[in-house]
C-alpha cells in the first residue's frame, strides 16, 4: 500500500516496551489534518505510554512498527527535532522547573523551534505581546508568568500552562494527555475553548480523557478505545456516550 | 558595536573547540630561572626595581615557605606540585615596565582581543547608561597595559600594576601590604609573598565613588610558569568601587600553577565589591593538563559601617582551592559571598568563604550554587565564626547543590562558631538533580539537551548572576552554558 501522504499521524503495528515490558501491542491509528481524535480507555491501558513514544521519551523502546508526522519518520528524529517538526504533548502532569521563570522558559522553546526551523527568532516586545494576548485568554495572570516554571502551580494551573504553550508553538499535531484532570467546571471552559481556537484545517488533536464532560466541549470527529496496548473499538463521537454508560469491560476482555 | 555586544557575539562563535581561549601567543619572553631560591626571590625584586623593605618581606616569606607543608585538608587531589621545576617570572620580552598602549606588542594587543578584552579606550555601552570599564591586563607576570588612567587620576583614584605602585606610591603599599593577608598566612600565600610578579593595586580616596568599573584580565601563556599575582585594593572612608577579574590560560598538556593572593581594606562607610569570572583551563575531559588555582582572597572590612561583597564565577581550572573571605571588624560592617562553582569533567573544586565576626552588630550573607557535572568533584567550605565581642553577628547562608548525571558528587561542609548568645545564623542547603524527566519536557518543547540543562542551571544561578555587573553577567551565562558542553547526552 502506498503510504497516504496527506495523513497528518500515521501509526502502523506499534509495538514498545519500557524495561522489556510490552505495552503498546500492535496500534494503528491515522489521524488527518482538520480532525479530533479522541482515546478513551482504562488506567494503564497505554495511553500516556502512546504520547510518550511519539514525543520520543526515552525510556522506552520501539520494538516494531512505524509512525510519521507528515511523511516524517518520527523515530528517527531526536525529541526536539520532533517539536519543532510540530509534535506537542500537553503532559498528564507538567513538570517543575524551579528558577526558570515561566515567561523565558516560552521564549526559550519558541525561539529554539523557530531556529531549529529557519525561522528568525522572534523580538522580544512582539513576543511578549502575544504571550500576554494569549495568557489572557487563558486566564493566566502576569504574574505567574514570572514564575518558576510550573513551581507552586496548582493542578488546574498547570493544565492551563500546558495549552498557553500549546497556543504559542502552534505545532501540527497536538496530543493532550488528560487536560481535563483536575479541571474546575470553569477551568474546563477556558481549557477547551483554547483547544477550540486552535482547531485547523491543517492541524490535528490526539485527545486522551476519561470522561466524555470533555468531549461536550471539544467534540471529537472520531472516537477510539484503546485496552491492553491496541486500539479496539473505533466510533463517532456517540461512542463516548455509550463509554459512559457502559463502561470499558466488554473491551478490556475483547483484547485479552 | 559595543564592546559588550561584541563579547557576547564571540563567545557564541564557538565551534568543535570547546575551550575557545586555547591559543598560545607567539611572542619572545624574558625568563627567571627554573626553579626557586633566594636568588630568584632577588631577581624578581630587581627586575621591578623594588625598594630595599619588599625585598627583605619577600625573602623572609621565602624562608618561612621553605618550612612549611602544602594543605592537604581540602577534598582535592592531584600528584605532588614540582617547586623546582617550574619558572617563577616570565615577562614579555621588552615588557618590563608599564608602557602606554602604543607601545604595547601588535601581538598581545591581538591576544587581548581574541579575549574579548576591551582594551582600548572605547566606550562600554550598557542601556541608557554611558558606563565605562578601566582593564589592568596581566600576561604570565606582567601588567603590560592600564587603560583609562588619566581619567581616574584625575578623580584621585589610583589603579596601576602593583609593581608601578611600588615605586610611585611605596608608602600606601608598605601601610597596607599583607595587612589583610600576612605573608605567614599559609602555604600558597607564603610563595606568593616570596614571588609574586605583579598584579593590580587600587587606592579609592576618601569620599569617591570610584568613576567607572575596575578590571583585570590575567592570562597565563608561558609553559612551565607559576602566575603569582597579588591585588590590594583600599577603599578609603565614605568610598566605592567595583572591581572585575576575568582569567584565562592557553591548553596546555602540563598543569600550571596559579597561585593569587587579593587583599582588601574598607575603611569606615566605604564599599568594594569584587567580581571575579574564572575561566582558566580546566584540563582536558580526562583530565590531563588544566590549571592548579590556589588562591587566596581575604577583605577586611576595618572601619564603622563598612561593605565588602565577593561575587564568584568559578568555571575553569583543574584544581580550584578558593575562599574569598572577609573580616568585619568594623561595627555595623557587612560581607558578602556569592558564588557559582561549575565543575565537569575532572575538574576538583574546593571552595567558599570565611565570614569572621568580630565587630557588633555585624551582617553577613553566603549564596552559594555549585553545579557538578561529568566525573567532577565540587565542594562547599564555609566557616561563618562570631566572636565573643560581635554581639548581634548575624548571618544568612543558603547553599544549593545541583548535580548532573551521576559520576559527580557535591559536597557541603559548613562550620559555625558562635562565641556570643546574641548571634543568629541561619543555614539553608539543598541539593538537586537535574532529572531526565525535567530534560525530557525541556526537548518537547524543542530545547536541545545542551540548551535544556543551560536554561535549567540559569535559572539554578540566577540569584548569584544578578549579582554581577550587568556588562558581565552576559558573559559569565554564556561561559556557563560552555562549560556545560558535553555534560550530558
Ligand atoms: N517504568 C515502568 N516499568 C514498568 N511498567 C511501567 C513503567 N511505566 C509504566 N508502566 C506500565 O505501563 C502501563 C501503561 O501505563 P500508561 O501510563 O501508559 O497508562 P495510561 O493508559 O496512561 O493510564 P492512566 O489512564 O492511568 O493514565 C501500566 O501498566 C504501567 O504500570
Ligand atoms: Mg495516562
Amino acid at each position: 500500500m502506498e503510504p497516504d501522504v496527506k495523513m497528518l499521524l500515521s501509526i502502523k503495528n506499534l509495538h514498545a516496551s519500557i524495561e522489556d515490558k510490552p505495552i503498546l501491542r500492535g496500534l494503528d491509528l491515522d489521524v488527518k489534518a482538520g480532525e479530533v481524535h479522541a482515546i478513551m480507555g482504562p488506567n494503564g491501558s497505554g495511553k500516556s505510554t502512546l504520547s510518550y513514544v511519539l514525543a520520543g521519551k526515552s525510556d522506552y523502546d520501539v520494538t516494531e512498527g512505524s509512525a510519521t508526522l507528515d511523511g516524517a519518520d518520527l523515530f528517527a528524529m531526536e525529541p526536539d527535532a520532533r517539536a519543532a517538526a510540530g509534535l506537542f504533548l500537553a503532559f498528564q502532569y507538567p513538570l517543575e522547573i524551579p528558577g526558570v521563570a515561566t515567561m523565558t522558559f516560552l521564549k526559550t522553546a519558541l525561539n529554539a523551534q523557530r531556529r531549529a526551523r529557519g525561522e528568525a527568532e522572534l523580538p522580544t516586545p512582539q513576543f511578549i505581546k502575544l504571550v500576554r494576548e494569549k495568557a489572557d485568554g487563558l486566564g493566566i495572570s502576569t504574574d505567574m508568568l514570572k514564575r518558576g516554571l510550573n513551581v507552586g502551580f496548582s493542578g488546574g494551573e498547570k493544565k492551563r500552562n500546558e495549552v498557553l504553550q500549546m497556543a504559542l508553538l502552534e505545532p501540527k499535531l497536538c496530543v493532550l494527555d488528560e487536560t481535563d484532570s483536575g479541571l474546575d467546571i470553569d477551568a474546563l471552559k477556558i481549557v477547551a475553548e483554547g483547544v477550540n481556537a486552535l482547531r485547523a484545517k491543517d492541524r490535528g488533536f490526539v485527545v486522551i480523557t476519561h470522561y466524555q464532560r470533555l468531549l461536550d466541549h471539544i467534540v471529537p470527529d472520531v472516537v477510539h478505545v484503546m485496552a491492553k496496548g491496541r486500539i479496539v473499538r473505533t466510533g463517532g463521537k456517540e461512542l463516548a456516550h455509550e463509554l459512559e454508560a457502559r463502561g470499558y469491560a466488554d473491551y478490556v476482555e475483547e483484547a485479552a | 558595536m559595543p564592546a559588550v555586544q561584541e563579547t557576547v557575539a564571540r563567545v557564541r562563535s564557538i565551534d568543535v573547540d570547546q575551550y575557545k581561549y586555547g591559543f598560545v601567543t607567539e611572542i619572545e619572553s624574558d625568563r627567571a630561572d627554573k626553579g626557586l631560591s633566594e636568588d630568584t626571590v632577588r631577581f624578581i625584586s630587581a627586575k621591578k626595581g623594588e625598594p630595599e623593605w619588599m625585598l627583605e618581606w619577600r625573602l623572609d616569606a621565602y624562608r618561612r615557605w621553605r618550612t612549611m607543608a602544602e594543605p592537604k585538608w581540602a577534598r582535592v587531589d592531584y600528584p605532588a606540585i614540582p617547586y623546582e621545576e617550574l619558572y617563577y617570572y616570565s615577562a614579555p620580552k621588552g615588557s618590563s615596565g608599564p608602557k602606554t598602549l602604543a607601545d604595547v606588542d601588535p601581538e598581545l594587543l591581538r591576544t587581548y582581543a581574541k579575549l574579548g578584552i576591551p582594551l582600548q579606550e572605547q566606550e562600554i555601552l550598557a542601556g541608557v547608561e554611558q558606563r565605562r570599564v578601566a582593564v589592568d591586563a596581566v600576561f604570565d607576570s606582567v601588567s603590560v597595559a592600564t587603560t583609562f588612567k588619566e581619567e581616574l587620576g584625575r578623580a584621585g583614584v589610583i589603579f596601576c600594576p602593583i609593581s608601578e605602585a611600588l615605586r610611585d606610591h611605596p608608602e600606601l603599599v608598605r601601610k597596607y601590604l599583607g595587612t589583610v593577608v600576612p605573608a605567614t598566612d599559609n602555604f600558597f600565600a607564603t610563595l606568593n609573598a616570596a614571588v609574586f610578579s605583579d598584579g593590580s593595586f587600587v587606592y579609592v580616596p576618601k569620599g569617591v565613588r570610584c568613576p567607572m568599573e575596575l578590571s583585570t584580565y590575567f592570562r597565563i601563556n608561558e609553559r612551565n610558569t607559576g602566575q603569582f599575582e597579588r591585588t590590594l585594593i583600599i577603599a578609603d572612608e565614605g568610598s566605592y568601587v567595583s572591581y572585575l577579574e576575568g582569567c584565562t590560560a592557553p591548553m596546555r598538556d602540563e598543569n600550571q600553577l596559579h597561585a593569587a593572593v587579593v587583599e582588601l581594606v574598607a575603611l569606615d562607610d566605604a564599599e568594594i565589591k569584587y567580581s571575579t569570572v574564572q575561566n582558566w583551563y580546566p584540563g582536558d575531559a580526562e583530565g590531563k593538563g588544566g590549571i592548579y588555582n590556589f588562591v587566596t582572597k581575604r577583605g577586611d572590612c576595618r572601619g564603622r559601617n563598612a561593605k565588602i561583597s565577593w561575587t564568584q564565577v568559578e568555571t575553569g581550572s583543574a584544581i580550584t582551592w578558593k575562599y574569598p573571605s572577609c573580616i568585619l571588624r568594623g561595627d555595623n560592617s557587612r560581607g558578602e559571598f556569592y558564588s557559582i562553582a561549575i565543575s565537569n569533567g575532572r575538574q576538583q573544586v574546593d571552595s567558599g568563604t570565611k565570614m569572621i565576626h568580630l565587630g557588633k552588630n555585624t551582617s553577613s550573607k553566603i549564596i552559594s550554587k555549585g553545579i557538578s557535572a561529568g566525573r567532577s568533584q565540587n565542594t562547599y567550605r564555609g566557616l561563618v565564626s562570631a566572636h565573643r565581642k560581635a554581639t548581634n553577628a548575624r548571618n544568612f547562608t543558603n547553599c544549593d547543590s545541583l548535580l548532573i548525571g551521576d559520576k559527580c558528587g557535591a559536597h557541603t561542609v559548613p562550620y559555625l562558631e558562635a562565641k556570643t548568645s546574641t548571634a543568629v545564623f541561619e543555614h539553608e542547603a539543598t541539593t538537586s538533580k537535574i532529572s531526565d524527566d525535567q530534560m525530557f519536557y525541556c526537548q518537547q518543547r524543542g530545547l536541545s539537551s545542551e540548551e535544556a540543562v543551560a536554561l535549567i542551571v540559569n535559572g539554578f544561578v540566577k540569584d548569584v548572576l544578578q549579582q554581577l555587573p550587568m556588562e558581565f553577567a552576559v558573559e559569565a551565562q554564556k561561559l556557563i552554558s560552555i562549560s556545560l558542553e558535553g555534560s550530558v547526552g
